[in-house]
C-alpha cells in the first residue's frame, strides 16, 4: 500500500476532508472547488501531524501525559505546556514531510492567482521567495480550542520551505498552549487522536480586508449582505482594533443600502523589519475614505450571494482586495453564521381571513399618543 | 423631555413674526384659516408637499377644499377608528396642517365597527366601485369642461325672449362661477373617496416588509408595489410615439431644437398627406394626454402642456433626433415588470415561515388591487380636471379685464374666491345697470399690494414643525399621506438645533452618490436650460417633466416622497434621487457643486 501523502492542494479538498485536512483547510477547498477566488495553497494533513508526532514522542507519552494533568492546576499546565511547545518547535520535521512541503511551496509558484505566474508577484524571483500565509487547521473535535487559539496560530509572510516547515511546528505547537490544554482538560476531550492540519497558501498584501456578512449580524435580515472593510490587513477587523466601514448590499436588487465610513485610525500591516504583522497609524489622508468602491462593494456582495446560496446557509466570509490596478478580490475564509441562525424564527404576521383585514387591524391600531 | 426637564417644542406659532413687506398677508386669506391661541399647545408641520410656494390668494382654495373633501371622508363617511380630519392653518403665507388624533380606546373601538364595514365594503367591490369612480371622474370633467363665461354682450339673445327662459346672461356669472368651485369640491371628494384605504394598503405593506426586512430601502418596497403601465407614463409615451410618427413621415426636418410650436405646426399643414396624418395624430394626442400639468396641481400657474406647447415640444424635438438616430425610446415594460415579479418573488422566498408568505401575498395583493387608482387618480383629478379648472377661472378673470375691474387676467388669482364673489356681483350689476363696474378702484390697489407681498413671502423659510414635539406620533394617516413619522420628527428636530448650512435633508428616494453641477428649475417651461450631466434641483416633478431624466445624473425635489414621480422615474433610471426636501430650490443655486447620497437622503453644497 502506497502510503496518503502528507500534503494537499486546496483545490483538491472538499468540506467532507475536514476530518484529514481540518475545518480551515477543507472550508477554503470546498470554495475553490466552487470557482470561488482563493489563493492558492496546500493543506499538511493530520496524517503529517501524526506521523511526526509518532517521530517525536514513539511510545505515546505526551497523550498521557496531559491526559493526566489536572484541570485547575495552572501552575503544572503552564510548565508542561511551556516545555511541549519547545519540544515540538524544535524539533525537526520527518524527512519524507519535510521534503513533500518542500515540493509543494515549489508548486505554488506555478499555480496561477496571487504570487503565481499569473499574480502579482515578481517576475524572476527566486523560488524559495513566495510568501505564504501558514493557518492552523483544527479538526472538528477541538474546533473550540482552536477558536480559544484564534489570532495567534496564523503567520503571515513566511518566506523559504524551511521557514514554513518551522512555522508548520509552531501551528502544530499551538495544540499544547496553555488555552487549549485547559480547555481540553476541562471539557474531557481525549487526548489521544488529537491531530492538526494546517494551510500553507499564498499571502496576499491587501490594500483593503475585512468580512462580509451574508445575513445582517445587527438586524438579522436575510436579504441583505453586510460588509465590513478596513485598510490593510483583515485582522485588524477581525480582532476589533479599528471600527471598519459598514456597506449594507440587497441581495435581490444589488442596491447599496446603506453607507457607513468610519474613522480608521490604525491598520495591520506587513511588518518591514521582521516577519509579521505590526499595527500602523492610517495616514490621515485616507481615514475618513471609503475603503471601497461602488464596483468593489457590489462584487463582494456578489461573492457573498454565491457563498450562501453554495451552502445554503448564512455565512460568515474573511476576504482582502489586492493589487493596484484590476485589484482582486480573495476570500480567506468561510464559516456558518451562529448568532441569528440558532433562534427560532417567529412570523412577522400572520395571513388573516380576508386580505384586506391587515390594512383594517392597522387602521384601527392606537394612533399617536397626544401631544404633551 | 429634555434631559433639563423642558418639553420639547419647535417654534410655537404666535412665535412667528409677520416678513417685513408682507405684513397684510392674513387679508389674502379666510379668518378660519388663522393660528389661534390655543394652536401653540398642538403640533403642526408645513405641508411642503402640496404647498412648496407662499400661497396665491385664490389659490388658498386648494387647501380649503381639499382639507373638507378628506376632513369628510375620514372622519364621517369612512369614520376612521384613529383620525379624525386635518386642520390647516396659513401663516405668512404657507400651509400648516395637523391631524385630530383619536385617543380614546372605547372611542376608538366604537368608531373601528363603523369603519370596518364599511372599508370592507369598499375593498370587496374594490374593482367595480373603482369602474364607477372612473366614469363618475370622467363626468365632472366633462362638466368642468363645458362651464361657459357668459360674454355680457350689448342685447341679450333673442331666445331669453322667443323660448321665454326667462333668465338673462348676467345670472348665469355667479351660477357659472359657483358651478366651478362646486365642481373642484365635488373632484376633490372623488380624489379622496380612496385614498386612505389605497394608502392604508401601502403603508401596512411597508411595514411588514420593515418588519421582515430591517434593512430592506423603502425603494424597494416601492418597486415591488409600482405599476408599470400606468397612465403616469401616458403623455411622455405620447410624445415618443409622436416623435416616430415625425421620422416615419419623412417630417422630422420640422422639428430643429429649440423650434417654436406654432410655426411647426403651420408649417405641418403644408406638408400634404403626410403633414395632415402628423397634425391629426397630434390632435388626438392633445386631448386628453396634454392636460397634465406642468406642476402638481395645487397652484393656479401651473399650466397644462396644451396651453405650453413649448413644454411638450422641448422633449419632442429632442425625441425625433434620438428616433433619426435610431435610439429606441420605449420604456422596457415587459422587462420592468419581470423585474419587480422577480424582486418580489426573492424576497418572499426570503421569509422565514409560511405564514410569512401567505400574509405576503395577501398584502401584496392588496397593494396590486389598489394601485391602479393609488398610480391613477392624480392623472384624473390634479392633472386634466385642475388644469380645466384654473382655465375656468382664467376665464372669468378674462371677463373682469374686459369689464375693466382688472388690469390682466392673471390677476384673479390674487382674489379670494370670496372676494371674486364680490367683483363679479359688481359686474353684473353694472351690465344690469348700464353703469361702471366700480371695482378697479378698490381691487388694483389690493391686489399691487398682494404681488408685492407674496414676492417678499418667498424669502421666509417656514420651519418644518411648530408647537411641541409629540411623544409618539404614528398616525397613519399622516404617514400615509406625507410619509412623517417620529424619526422624521426627530430630524427635524435636531435640523432645527444645529442647523447644518451646508446640508438639506429629504427622502432618500432612489439610491447612489454623485457629485456635480446644480441646476435649479423654478418650473418645468425651463427644462431646455439644463446640460447633460447636470444635477436637476426642482420644487416638484411630474410626468411632463419625464424628458428631462434622459440627461441629468440625479434629481433632486423640494416635494415629494418615496412613490413620486421623481423618485419613480429616478430609479427606473438607475440615478441618485432626494426628494422632499422642502427647500433645495432655495438653499441651492445654479453652479453650485452638490453631491447628492441617494441613500441618505442628504443633499450636501461643496462650495
Amino acid at each position: 500500500m502506497i502510503s496518503p501523502h502528507l500534503t494537499r492542494p486546496l483545490i483538491s479538498l472538499r468540506s467532507d476532508d475536514r476530518p484529514s485536512v481540518g475545518g480551515k483547510a477543507a472550508g477554503l477547498g470546498e470554495l475553490a472547488a466552487a470557482g470561488l477566488p482563493v489563493p492558492a495553497g496546500f493543506a499538511i494533513t493530520t496524517g503529517a501531524f501524526r506521523h511526526a508526532l509518532q517521530a517525536l514522542d514513539p511510545d505515546g507519552v505526551i497523550p498521557r501525559q496531559v491526559g493526566e494533568l489536572p484541570a485547575d492546576d495552572d501552575g503544572t499546565i503552564a510548565d508542561v505546556s511551556a516545555q511541549l511547545r519547545s519540544r515540538i518547535v524544535g524539533t525537526p520535521l520527518p524527512a519524507r514531510l519535510r521534503d513533500e512541503i518542500a515540493d509543494a511551496y515549489r508548486a505554488l509558484l506555478h499555480q496561477p492567482g496571487p504570487g503565481g505566474p499569473g499574480g502579482p508577484g515578481r517576475p524572476g524571483r527566486p523560488a524559495g521567495d513566495v510568501p505564504v500565509a501558514v493557518r492552523s487547521s483544527a479538526t472538528a473535535e477541538d474546533s473550540g480550542s482552536a477558536s480559544i487559539a484564534g489570532l495567534q496560530d496564523t503567520y503571515l509572510w513566511v518566506t523559504g520551505a524551511g521557514a514554513v516547515a518551522e512555522h508548520v511546528r509552531r501551528c502544530w505547537a499551538s495544540l499544547y498552549s496553555v488555552e487549549s490544554v485547559t480547555y481540553r482538560r476541562h471539557r474531557g476531550v481525549p487526548e489521544d487522536g488529537l491531530a492538526m492540519g494546517v494551510v500553507v497558501q499564498v499571502m496576499v498584501d491587501p490594500r483593503c480586508a475585512g468580512v462580509l456578512f451574508t445575513r445582517s449580524p445587527v438586524t438579522g435580515d436575510t436579504s441583505v449582505i453586510v460588509v465590513e472593510a478596513s485598510w490593510g490587513l483583515g485582522s485588524a477587523v477581525v480582532s476589533g482594533v479599528v471600527t471598519p466601514d459598514t456597506y449594507v448590499v440587497s441581495r435581490v436588487t444589488g442596491e447599496i443600502v446603506k453607507r457607513d465610513v468610519a474613522t480608521k485610525l490604525c491598520h495591520h500591516q506587513r511588518n518591514p523589519s521582521a516577519p509579521g504583522v505590526c499595527l500602523r497609524d492610517v495616514p490621515q489622508a485616507l481615514r475618513d475614505v471609503p475603503c471601497l468602491e461602488d464596483g468593489e462593494i457590489l462584487a463582494l456582495a456578489d461573492l457573498g450571494r454565491r457563498v450562501s446560496d453554495h451552502y445554503g446557509s448564512p455565512q460568515d466570509v474573511e476576504w482582502a482586495i489586492h493589487g493596484g490596478s484590476g485589484p482582486q478580490i480573495v476570500l480567506l475564509q468561510s464559516r456558518p453564521e451562529t448568532v441569528w441562525s440558532s433562534r427560532a424564527a417567529s412570523p412577522v404576521a400572520a395571513p388573516t381571513a380576508r386580505a384586506f383585514d391587515h390594512v383594517l387591524h392597522r387602521l384601527s391600531a392606537p394612533g399617536r399618543t397626544a401631544a404633551p | 423631555m429634555e434631559p433639563g426637564g423642558q418639553p420639547r417644542s419647535f417654534q410655537l406659532p404666535s412665535a412667528i413674526e409677520d416678513v417685513p413687506g408682507a405684513e397684510n398677508w392674513r387679508s389674502m386669506y379666510p379668518y378660519f384659516t388663522r393660528f389661534q391661541p390655543g394652536d401653540d399647545n398642538r403640533f403642526w408641520f408645513y405641508n411642503s408637499m402640496h404647498f412648496p410656494e407662499p400661497m396665491p390668494a385664490f389659490d388658498a382654495i386648494t387647501a380649503e377644499i381639499p382639507y373638507t373633501a378628506i376632513g369628510a371622508n375620514t372622519t364621517r363617511v369612512f369614520v376612521l377608528p384613529t383620525t379624525l380630519g386635518i386642520e390647516h392653518r396659513i401663516v405668512n403665507g404657507r400651509v400648516y396642517i395637523t391631524a385630530i388624533p383619536v385617543t380614546d380606546p372605547e372611542e376608538i373601538g366604537r368608531r373601528a365597527a363603523i369603519f370596518n364595514e364599511r372599508a370592507g365594503y369598499y375593498y370587496q367591490n374594490w374593482d367595480r366601485l373603482y369602474e364607477g369612480w372612473k366614469a363618475r371622474i370622467a363626468g365632472l370633467i366633462s362638466e368642468i369642461e363645458a362651464v361657459t363665461v357668459p360674454p355680457l354682450d350689448e342685447f341679450e339673445d333673442p331666445r331669453v325672449v322667443t323660448e321665454s327662459t326667462g333668465v338673462a346672461q348676467n345670472h348665469y356669472v355667479r351660477e357659472n362661477f359657483h358651478r366651478c368651485l362646486d365642481l373642484f369640491s365635488k373632484m376633490w371628494h372623488h380624489h379622496t373617496e380612496f385614498l386612505m384605504l389605497g394608502y392604508g394598503a401601502y403603508v401596512v405593506f411597508f411595514e411588514f416588509c420593515k418588519n421582515a426586512f430591517p434593512d430592506i430601502s423603502e425603494q424597494t418596497v416601492a418597486r415591488m408595489v409600482a405599476g408599470i403601465d400606468v397612465i403616469m407614463y401616458r403623455p411622455d409615451d405620447e410624445l415618443k410615439r409622436l416623435a416616430r410618427l415625425a421620422v416615419e413621415s419623412g417630417l422630422a426636418d420640422e422639428f430643429p431644437e429649440g423650434c417654436d410650436p406654432d410655426t411647426v405646426l403651420a408649417r405641418l399643414a403644408e406638408r400634404g398627406e403626410a403633414g395632415r396624418e402628423w397634425l391629426a395624430a397630434f390632435d388626438a394626442a392633445r386631448h386628453p394626454w396634454f392636460h397634465v400639468s406642468t406642476g402638481d396641481g395645487f397652484y393656479h400657474h401651473h399650466l397644462s402642456w396644451n396651453e405650453n406647447l413649448a413644454v411638450p415640444f422641448a422633449a419632442l424635438t429632442r425625441y425625433v433626433r434620438q428616433v433619426a438616430a435610431g435610439e429606441t425610446l420605449e420604456r422596457p415594460t415587459s422587462k420592468l415588470v419581470a423585474e419587480r415579479d422577480r424582486i418580489a418573488a426573492e424576497y418572499r422566498a426570503l421569509l422565514a415561515t409560511e405564514e410569512d408568505r401567505g400574509a405576503f401575498d395577501q398584502m401584496l395583493g392588496v397593494c396590486r388591487l389598489v394601485f391602479p387608482y393609488v398610480e391613477d387618480h392624480k392623472f384624473y383629478c390634479e392633472h386634466w380636471f385642475t388644469t380645466r379648472f384654473f382655465q375656468k377661472i382664467r376665464a372669468f378673470g378674462e371677463l373682469l379685464t374686459s369689464r375693466g375691474v382688472l388690469e390682466e387676467a392673471e390677476d384673479v388669482f390674487h382674489l379670494q374666491h370670496y372676494e371674486i364673489d364680490q367683483a363679479l356681483a359688481d359686474v353684473m350689476l353694472a351690465w344690469a345697470s348700464g353703469g361702471e363696474p366700480l371695482g378697479a378702484a378698490y381691487l388694483r390697489p389690493i391686489i399691487a399690494e398682494r404681488k408685492r407681498a407674496l414676492e417678499a413671502l418667498r424669502s421666509w423659510s417656514p420651519p418644518p414643525a411648530l408647537g411641541p414635539v409629540p411623544e409618539a406620533l404614528n398616525d397613519p394617516a399622516v404617514q400615509m399621506l406625507w410619509g412623517i413619522t417620529q424619526d422624521t420628527i426627530e430630524s427635524w428636530y435636531s435640523q432645527a438645533s444645529s442647523d447644518n448650512e451646508k446640508e438639506v435633508r429629504g427622502y432618500a428616494a432612489s439610491s447612489g452618490i454623485v457629485e456635480g453641477t446644480a441646476r435649479v428649475l423654478r418650473d418645468v417651461n425651463e427644462i431646455g436650460q439644463i446640460r447633460d450631466g447636470e444635477i436637476l434641483v426642482c420644487p416638484v416633478t411630474a410626468p411632463s417633466w419625464g424628458p428631462v431624466f434622459g440627461k441629468i445624473k440625479a434629481a433632486v425635489s423640494d416635494i415629494g416622497g418615496t412613490m413620486s414621480h421623481a423618485a419613480i422615474v429616478a430609479r427606473e433610471y438607475g440615478m441618485p434621487a432626494v426628494v422632499g426636501t422642502g427647500q433645495a430650490t432655495r438653499r441651492i443655486r445654479t453652479g453650485h457643486r452638490v453631491r447628492v447620497d441617494g441613500d441618505r437622503g442628504v443633499v450636501t453644497i461643496l462650495d
